[in-house]
């Protein structure tokens, strides 16, 4: 049953680490704009990409992503066209994307497509995490306050010339690539935890925004290492350790937290 | 000199018009009161002056101007991780801008006394009503603005912090030549501050200083019903 031996584990834990801070830190962003469950449901609909990518042996993450990109853009059109409010469109999407997915994945591959299993990643697959989480976090330095002002009030951002349709789907593009990393990690049905969990305790104890974004990067990296070491101890499977991790981090922050 | 040149603006939602063949001019240095009933088409008229709306008609404005704008109403959640100092950085100015705004209306007075830092060091979800416009305002005039648009100065501001606004307004005006369009529901605030008023219902009722423009036909006009001169609402 113990599935990560060295040296996988090395590898396990980089990229962990690496998908556990870009998703950290995005997440962020998501909890202030009120999506924390649209990254959760979001990643369900990486999981007919996930299939058919399996099927036609292609690189998984592709299929994930190019799933998510055309769920993103359907999101993103019928938010602007409609309106239908988007945990309606999202509630939607998922569950079709999420039966669909079922219906097309391999069997024997559809354990590793819900719950992902970091134990098989390989040196390629930490190369990727790297340079799309580099990625990332280049496009998200420059544009977050961007993304905090028209969150605040869009028409202020709106009276500085700032495009916050265009800013919103330069986001979610960058929410779908750290979501189809993610998969990999702990599966398309934890994928959300990366994302919310960190966000959330940090919020607990971050008393302002720069300090906030860096504890949430923080806390998302030591819940996806102590969860794959965990998991490799104890001959678990990494994933739900990975949730169960950062759940951790965040009932302690609870303490910390001023009513 | 003309700063705002509008002519036959309309906006309409949904085939529903709710500002039809509006036009008036905003001379530099004006300090100019947009006043009308609810539903009139205040923040409408505001929405379209920035091209936050679509719009039939002209908005003219000088090349390269600088707007300073001050929403109605933020709700800010309590527990939001933004300092009030990360706020007014938002607006991309160095440090030495966001200190002199903050000056102009009337924080760190004394030399950044310590309870202003300890304001700028809390959270904007946590501050008062009254700081929190003050804050607005100072974010508004980051970088020197040419025009101050302000959609209702005193919403959610107690009594005592509503006569600091106006006075505030009113400094800002005459010391540093600010020209100001402000949405307000008070007649005292107009007869008493205001160079122009701008009747709005829909269309423009009527526009001109307070004296010529405001009479009890105009008000008759404006809000449907006779009304004594001094009506005073708070909600929009």
């Amino acid at each position: 049953m113990n599935t990560i031996i060295n040296p996988s584990l090395t590898t396990s834990l980089i990229v962990g680490a690496i998908v556990g801070a870009a998703s950290a830190y995005l997440g962020s962003i998501m909890i202030l704009k009120r999506m924390a469950l649209v990254g959760d449901a979001l990643s369900h609909v990486a999981l007919p990409g996930i299939g058919i990518a399996l099927a036609f042996q292609l690189n998984p993450f592709l299929g994930a992503f190019t799933a998510l990109a055309i769920g993103i853009f359907l999101i993103w059109q019928i938010e602007r066209r409609t309106s239908v409010p988007t945990e309606a469109i999202v509630g939607l999407i998922f569950t079709v994307a999420l039966a669909i997915g079922i219906l097309v994945t391999p069997e024997p591959d559809l354990l590793e497509a819900l719950f992902g299993d970091i134990a098989k990643v390989s040196i390629a697959d930490a190369l990727l995490a790297a340079a799309l989480s580099g990625l990332i976090f280049t496009i998200m330095i420059p544009v977050k306050n961007k993304l905090v002002l028209s969150l605040i009030s869009p028409d202020l951002a709106k009276s500085q010339r700032i495009n916050t349709d265009r800013l919103h789907l330069v986001f979610l593009a960058l929410v779908a690539v750290v979501v189809a990393l993610g998969v990999k990690v702990v599966g398309t049905l934890l994928m959300g935890s990366l994302v919310i969990i960190p966000a959330i305790a940090a919020k607990n104890v971050a008393r302002s925004f720069s300090g906030y974004g860096k504890v949430s990067l923080i806390f998302g990296v030591v819940s996806a290492v102590a969860g794959i070491l965990l998991a490799s101890k104890f001959g678990l499977p990494p994933g739900p350790l990975v949730v169960l991790a950062s759940a951790s981090v965040f009932l302690i922050t609870l303490t910390f937290r001023r009513s | 000199m003309s700063l705002l040149s509008i002519k036959n603006l309309s906006v309409r939602f949904d085939s529903q018009a709710v500002l039809e063949g509006l036009s008036f001019d905003v001379e530099k240095g004006d300090l100019v009161a947009v006043i009308g009933p609810n539903g009139a088409g205040k923040t409408v008229l505001f929405r379209a002056l920035l091209g936050l709306l679509p719009f039939d008609g002209e908005v003219v404005w000088p090349k390269n101007i600088k707007i300073g704008y001050v929403p109605q109403k933020l709700f800010i959640a309590r527990d939001l991780p933004l300092t009030v100092m990360e706020f007014l950085q938002l607006k991309g100015a160095v440090d030495e801008e966001i200190y002199e705004s903050l000056q102009a209306v009337g924080f760190l007075k004394d030399h950044r006394h310590h309870t202003d830092q300890h304001l700028l060091r809390a959270k904007i979800g946590q501050i008062s009503g009254g700081e929190l416009q003050r804050v607005l305002i100072a974010y508004a005039l980051i970088n020197h603005p040419d025009i101050l648009l302000f959609d209702e100065p005193t919403a959610g501001v107690d009594i005592g912090g509503e006569e600091t606004i106006y006075s505030l307004l009113e400094k800002l005006h005459q010391k540093h030549g600010l020209t100001i369009v402000l949405i307000t529901h008070d007649l005292n605030v107009i007869y008493r501050y205001a160079k122009k008023v701008l009747c709005l219902n829909k269309e423009k009722v009527c526009y001109g200083t307070p004296q010529e423009a405001l009479n009890p036909k105009t008000l008759e006009e404006l809000y449907g019903t006779k009304i004594g001169l001094y009506p005073h609402e708070h909600h929009n």
